[in-house]
């Protein structure tokens, strides 16, 4: 081979390890835009942040019992938004993971395919409802069915928003769940019924412990969209900051207070502008506490099947 | 039918069994044979042959999906009652009769608690009770020795053969009636083949057996009585001495001495 040229086979090597490259350069720009924007969004939540501990101390911002940042006697306890956050998600999960499971546990062992080919995109269907849906049906449907039950339940309530935002998340738990729960191996479920152990039996006592990793996982998500979601609670919640673990009465969360003061036209620089960045970090450290939770129990009971 | 079995009792007997896949598919072709009690009796065949769809049929493994179909009965003693009847409950039949599978498939519970599934299925809530016939069963799976200071491990930390054994106990603590063994070895190294093999051998004063197998040895080693499938039919059974030594059917014989298969 004379030196200097390269063969018509290495040269078509070259040609497509240069595409690999490319390749290889776009995913990584995608992956890195990213990260970047999370770091970005790090870095603006954690510098105005910085600019509000400057003003008010992290005591007072944990443990002062008003939260009235616009008022002149202004009070910056965040516990009062993070009492309604906890108090509406916790209802939401008390509703979506028992409905979720059994909707999964019945897709999954019992239901026959056409069933679940017909329930499947139902649900997936209710996933992509708007919030602001759920927020109106809230306030305007179950509220008022509440309060037939409840006479005591005000027009605004954590219960009622709570209990549609766990209507809300029913789709997501079952979805995942069901995912989780038909990757066991059939030979499992054979090894069950061989035993001589009715569906049910075997769904409780082979299936789910099986697939407890993916049912764990699937309820994190259902954590972080309850903790996250604004709309139902600003809607059906009422949006007055109050420290109260009762689900019956109505109160403000992190969210709906962000979206209620966004919403206003406060100046730079404001301490009541700084509020919602104060505000923001505690929802994304609230979130990444739940998921590291959610690791360590996929962790610990990773499929061992 | 053999005829020199006079002193052997029935436990189970095919009649005019045959079996359809959802689809229509014909699995298995007017199958008739005895089933002995407390005897081994080995199935083999080549790849394909039915021999596990017929094995299924005796704990009513079919009925777990939609659109397959027995006909003909297997009957079961001493009661006599059909086990493929409509009217039996799966469960009533899989309550006496037991399965190991081909692949080990503990459950994702401790040692302990996969010995006593079984009990537990059938209400079994004293613990004496259930430390007793899991000890019971963890011994006649000779498996105790080596787990008995680790029973709330969970099982899947278990070796493949230990696996298998475990099996092979949750089976056993039921105190079934008949046990059906698919293929319990294939995945297994040669050691833990002989375990299990030793371990067929010493079950059969307990419990009858009806044993799926693609190696001859194993079967010429361990079963009393051997049946030779064919393309979902019956073509031969009888003692073991019988059909290795001199069989009837001249594709038995073939497939006996490596020319098919
Ligand atoms: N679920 C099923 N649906 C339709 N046909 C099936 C199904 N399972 C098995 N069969 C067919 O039934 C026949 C018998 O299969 P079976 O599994 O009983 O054979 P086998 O003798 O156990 O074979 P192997 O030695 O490979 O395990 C085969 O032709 C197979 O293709
Ligand atoms: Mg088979």
């Amino acid at each position: 081979m004379t030196p200097g040229r390269v063969s018509p086979r290495l040269s078509h090597n070259a040609m497509r390890h240069w595409n690999e490259r490319l390749i290889e350069a776009v995913l990584f720009l995608a992956a890195a835009l990213s990260v970047l924007t999370t770091l970005g969004i790090v870095y603006i939540l954690v510098s105005e942040s910085i600019h509000f501990f400057a003003r008010i101390s992290i005591v007072d911002f944990l443990t002062d019992t008003q939260w009235t940042p616009l008022f002149d006697d202004a009070h910056f306890g965040i516990m009062v938004l993070v009492s309604g956050t906890l108090v509406s998600s916790l209802v939401a999960l008390l509703v979506a993971i028992p409905v979720g499971t059994t909707i999964a546990i019945y897709l999954s062992e019992f239901a026959g395919s056409r069933v679940r080919e017909i329930a499947k995109p139902i649900l997936e269907l209710l996933g992509g409802i708007p919030t602001i849906v759920y927020g109106y049906f809230a306030l305007l449907v179950v509220t008022p069915i509440l309060q037939v039950l409840l006479p005591n339940l005000p027009g605004f309530s954590l219960l009622s928003a709570g209990f549609v935002m766990g209507i809300m998340i029913v789709p997501y738990i079952a979805s995942l769940s069901e995912d989780a729960m038909r990757a066991v191996p059939m030979s499992l479920r054979e090894g069950a019924y061989a035993m001589g152990s009715s569906r049910l039996y075997t769904a409780i006592h082979v299936v789910i412990p099986a697939a407890l990793s993916g049912l764990a996982a699937s309820y994190v998500l259902a954590v972080s969209r309850a903790v996250g979601e604004t709309m139902i609670l600003a809607v059906a919640a009422g949006m007055q900051p109050n420290l109260t673990w009762n689900p019956m009465e109505p109160a403000a969360t992190i969210t709906s207070y962000i979206v209620q003061v966004a919403l206003g036209d406060l100046p730079h620089g404001s301490i009541g502008y700084q509020t919602i960045f104060a505000a923001g970090l505690t929802l994304l450290l609230i979130t990444l506490m739940f998921n590291i939770v959610g690791q360590w129990l996929r962790a610990k009971y990773k499929e061992n099947y | 039918m053999p005829n020199n079995t006079t002193q052997e009792r029935l436990k189970a007997e095919a009649r005019g069994l045959n079996f359809f896949y959802n689809g229509g598919i014909q699995a298995l072709k007017n199958i008739n044979m005895p089933i002995y009690d407390n005897r081994v009796t080995a199935l083999i065949g080549p790849s394909g042959c039915g021999k596990s769809t017929y094995l299924r049929s005796f704990n009513r493994m079919h009925d777990l999906y939609p659109g397959n179909r027995y006909e003909g009965e297997i009957r079961f003693y001493p009661d006599d009652t059909n086990l493929l009847a409509p009217e039996v409950d799966p469960i009533e039949v899989r309550m006496r009769v037991g399965m190991v599978f081909q692949k080990p498939n503990p459950f994702p519970k401790s040692i302990y608690e996969n010995v006593a599934y079984g009990l537990r299925v059938r209400g079994e809530r004293n613990r004496r009770m259930l430390d007793d016939k899991v000890e019971h069963a963890l011994r006649g799976a000779a498996l105790w020795d080596e787990v008995k200071d680790r029973l709330q491990d969970l099982a899947s930390n278990l070796s493949g053969g230990q696996q298998q054994r475990l099996c092979i106990a949750r089976a056993l603590a039921t105190d079934p009636e008949l046990l059906l063994f698919d293929e319990p070895t294939s995945a297994l190294d040669p050691i833990a083949t002989g375990a299990i093999e030793e371990l067929v051998h010493e079950l059969k004063k307990r419990v009858t057996i009806l044993i799926v197998t693609h190696n001859m040895q194993q079967a010429a080693r361990v079963s009393d009585y051997t049946a030779y499938m064919f393309l979902g039919e019956m073509i031969e059974f009888g003692k073991t001495d019988e059909i290795f030594i001199k069989p009837k059917d001249r594709r038995t014989e073939d497939y006996i001495t490596g020319r098919m298969g």
